[in-house]
């Protein structure tokens, strides 16, 4: 270690969608790595003694390194050339550079998507179809005496949601931490986030949504069956035992994660939940929340929300913005061929999207925007290595609750940000576009569109 | 000998700390190569820890390696796997209208590959 050391007070891990912003980062400037994260979880600690500036070209097309500006142009081409561009991701970048990134697919007349359409996409057509019942991470910490978390294993995926926010912290209304809550977890299995709740129901796979019915029926009094455990796995003593609590808490959550948007039922699984919470809402203060994911996939549908009107799935092509999932989701536009050149920022679905997407990918010239080798990067027509946000870069992300919090970067990167490399393709891609229009003979409608510039 | 279980891809604390190091690094591609199975699943396939196994169905199929778990902590016929480009070999692509392809609790079929 060097003795050129600094400290980042109240910095910011955006690895999940806890986005903990109290962290006490301890940098060697002179060896550019982070040594020491205090007050991180295991997987915050890893993003940050991991992300550490890579011997890696800056910008490479085909495999070889080339200059930024020979790789933009080339990206620019690329997307103005495609019939059905196609930009994904998103979720792991600033919400300057998603920004951007809108704002090229309206150009090109393309279509974008972010990681919510496979993560909770559902969950946002459950928003819009019943409503959400919604609160800060803040008001959880000081009011939630009951929690329940339905789907998901925070202990491996969000560790902090439980010392920060919902389990063991002291809040206003909750002076004793732990001693004041009930917390109960629903899920096919036992996980490490079983021992922390005092409740465990090991529901049926699949029977998420039977579940969750019953549990709407009882709470607003109907009757219920006892084969209600034949089909669910839970008694129905059970579910009148957590019906009583839920209706006699002072102020109970709901988070629910991917065991409800990945499974048999999807949109109809968070939907029932969000009635759920809704229904309660008669006898005491209940609320839900999704648990997101990456460290800005909130800001993500929070920006595309802002600048086209829908969430995800979004698509240009008459000129204006139309939303319909299943049909403008990516892993829908790869899987039935539909896409002809992508603009992949800060996700790698090559490793993780259908095995038909996959193959999609293979055939499409796809653009790449990474801080580290992927299997998409290493596909990609076009890549560039860009700095990682929050460690390099400053701007702007939005935790899981929607509250928007300000990036305290640690230490330079020789990379450019996404933001920096996706305004020069908004740039480039807007003069060809132009320069096309003209040379169609629209040359009034460039004019106006040129007096506009971005 | 195969039998059918339902395979739940998710997360790992594993998973995530070894994605920062990067999914091209063999520690990556080890954590999402192996399944856990129930202990008494694994006794009828005569698979013992770390054997080969190959899991199926109608999209792809892929080979990782299976680790045990205790009956109480993984219901017989369940799987667990950390999700990565192993599980994305059995995902269909199909997401009914809504975007999202069933990403857990897909039906395999499970059978150990001869050493």
């Amino acid at each position: 270690m060097s003795e050129n050391i600094r400290t980042v007070k109240n910095a910011t891990c955006t690895f999940c969608g806890c986005v903990c912003d109290d962290m006490e980062l301890t940098v060697d400037m002179d060896e550019k790595r982070i040594t020491k994260a205090k007050n991180a979880c295991i997987l915050g600690r890893a993003w940050f003694a991991e992300h550490v500036i890579e011997n890696h070209p800056a910008a490479m097309i085909d495999g070889k390194e080339v200059s930024i500006e020979a790789a933009i142009e080339e990206a620019a081409q690329t997307l103005v050339k495609a019939k059905f561009p196609i930009t994904y991701g998103l979720s792991d970048t600033t919400c300057e550079a998603q920004r951007q990134a809108v704002a090229i697919t309206d150009i090109i007349h393309g279509t974008i998507d972010t990681t919510t359409s496979v993560c909770h996409g559902p969950s946002g057509l459950a928003f819009q179809g019943i409503g959400e019942s919604t609160m800060t991470l803040g008001e959880v910490k000081n009011r939630a005496d009951l929690v329940i978390f339905w789907g998901g294993n925070p202990a491996e995926s969000h560790p902090r949601i439980f010392t920060r926010y919902a389990v063991t912290p002291k809040g206003m209304y909750i002076p004793n931490g732990k001693k004041d809550r009930t917390v109960v977890l629903v899920d096919v299995r036992k996980t490490p986030s079983t021992p922390v709740a005092d409740i465990f129901l090991q529901v049926k796979p699949g029977k998420d949504f039977e579940m969750l019915w019953a549990l709407r029926a009882l709470v607003k009094g109907r009757r219920i069956d006892p084969d209600i455990e034949e089909i669910t796995g839970i008694s129905l003593a059970t579910l009148n035992d957590l019906v009583d609590k839920m209706k006699n808490c002072r102020y109970g959550v709901l988070f629910f994660g991917m065991g409800l948007t990945m499974t048999r039922g999807r949109h109809f699984n968070s939907g029932a939940l969000l009635a759920l919470a809704t229904d309660l809402n008669e006898f005491t203060h209940f609320v839900a929340k999704p648990v997101r994911g990456h460290g800005n996939v909130t800001g993500a549908d929070n920006v595309v929300s802002w600048q086209t009107g829908y969430p995800f799935g979004v698509n240009f092509s008459l000129g204006y913005p139309r939303f319909n999932p299943g049909e403008f989701t990516t892993a829908d536009t790869l899987s039935r061929g539909d896409a002809d050149a992508a603009l992949i920022i800060a996700s790698d679905p090559a490793s993780n999207f259908s095995k038909a997407a996959i193959d999609h990918l293979h055939k499409i010239p796809v653009i790449t925007l990474d801080t580290k080798q992927t299997i998409t990067s290493k596909l990609s027509h076009v890549a560039f290595s860009t700095a990682t946000y929050g460690i390099n870069t400053g701007g702007t992300v939005y935790r899981m609750d929607d509250v928007p919090i300000t990036l305290r970067p640690a230490f330079d990167s020789p990379f450019p940000t996404d933001e920096e490399i996706l305004t020069k393709i908004k740039k480039r891609v807007h003069e060809l576009v132009l320069a096309r229009r003209g040379s169609s003979g629209a040359r009034g409608e460039a004019k106006v569109a040129s007096t506009q510039l971005l | 000998m195969a039998i059918s279980m339902i395979l739940i891809p998710g997360r790992s604390s594993k998973q995530g700390t070894s994605l920062n190091k990067g999914k091209l690094k063999e520690e990556y591609m080890e954590v999402t190569s192996t399944v856990e199975m129930n202990q008494d699943d694994m006794a009828i396939l005569e698979l013992n820890d770390g054997d080969q196994v190959k899991l199926s169905n109608d999209t792809g199929s892929t080979v990782v390696r299976c680790k045990g778990r205790k009956p109480e902590d993984l219901p017989a016929g369940m799987l667990f796997i950390a999700y990565g480009p192993p599980s994305s070999q059995l995902m269909a692509s199909d997401t009914a209208g809504t975007g999202m392809p069933l990403s857990k609790h897909m039906q395999v079929l499970v059978e150990k590959v001869a050493a």
